[in-house]
């Protein structure tokens, strides 16, 4: 049976950390996951080796590990994130008083292809640590994670109708981040 | 009728919970008329699938 090649952990190492840090935002916790999720790698190196893609296998094991802290941590009170990070200056500046759009979205030109861009990703990274703290995290739960709408409230320790609140927010202001910062409608 | 502001909210809701029938006309009705709404629905299509890509593209 082969070992795993440390070089080629360490090829992960730092694609891991900046999805941690995504999640966490905090540099020594994001070390601390990233390390124990490479030393699980370590312990099931059979599985390793068997992977089509070990990339997603080894980003599978830290989202299960980012879940863990976050549990952890949310029943640790005075970490709880704060109450009000207000976000409804962003709402109040996008409609007008009736309702309507200030400024209707335009088109976004060939989307798609921009997924296929390093630059694209590191104006939706930015993006998304231009967010609350809160608010990135709920909505990295929904879309990163994949975790239901129900866990992710109860993570959080709020309502379903905040939890909804919360990650329209956050995708009003992904949105208006990337229209602005990558698709070129900057106003 | 439902503004944008409230289509908005019904839409990014869709990506999270079931729509009821009676929501789902309003805002079937509300796109008919709104460009800025349809491509608002575009986008967030988009922000789902990029998001779900990220992982992979970091
Ligand atoms: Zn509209």
């Amino acid at each position: 049976m082969s070992d795993i090649d440390p070089e080629e952990l360490q090829g992960h190492r730092s694609h891991l950390i900046r999805y941690a840090m995504l999640q966490l935002r905090d540099p020594n916790l994001a070390e601390d996951v990233v390390q124990e999720t490479l030393v699980a790698a370590i312990e099931s190196r059979a599985k390793f080796a068997a992977q089509s893609s070990p990339r997603t296998w080894l980003v599978g094991i830290l989202k299960h590990k980012i879940i863990d802290l976050l549990r952890k941590r949310a029943r640790e009170p005075q970490l709880n994130v704060a109450e009000g990070e207000d976000e409804n200056e962003l709402v109040d500046a996008l409609f007008k008083e009736n309702g309507h759009w200030a400024d209707p979205p335009q088109t976004w030109n060939a989307p798609e292809q921009s997924l296929e861009n390093a630059h694209f990703w590191n104006v939706f990274e930015q993006c998304n640590q231009r967010m609350p703290l809160n608010t990135a995290r709920a909505f990295m739960m929904r879309e990163f994670m994949e975790m239901s709408t129900d866990e992710i409230c109860q993570e959080l320790g709020i309502s379903t109708t905040n939890c909804w609140v919360i990650l329209h927010r956050a995708r009003l202001a992904l949105r208006e981040c990337l229209d602005m910062n990558w698709f070129g409608n900057a106003r | 009728m439902i503004d944008c502001k409230h289509n908005t909210e019904l839409l990014s809701q869709s990506y999270d919970r079931p729509i009821t029938l009676r929501e789902r006309i309003a805002m079937r009705m509300h796109l008919m008329m709104c460009r800025g709404c349809r491509n608002f629905e575009k986008q967030l299509t988009f922000l789902r699938k990029a998001a779900r890509e990220l992982p992979r593209k970091l």
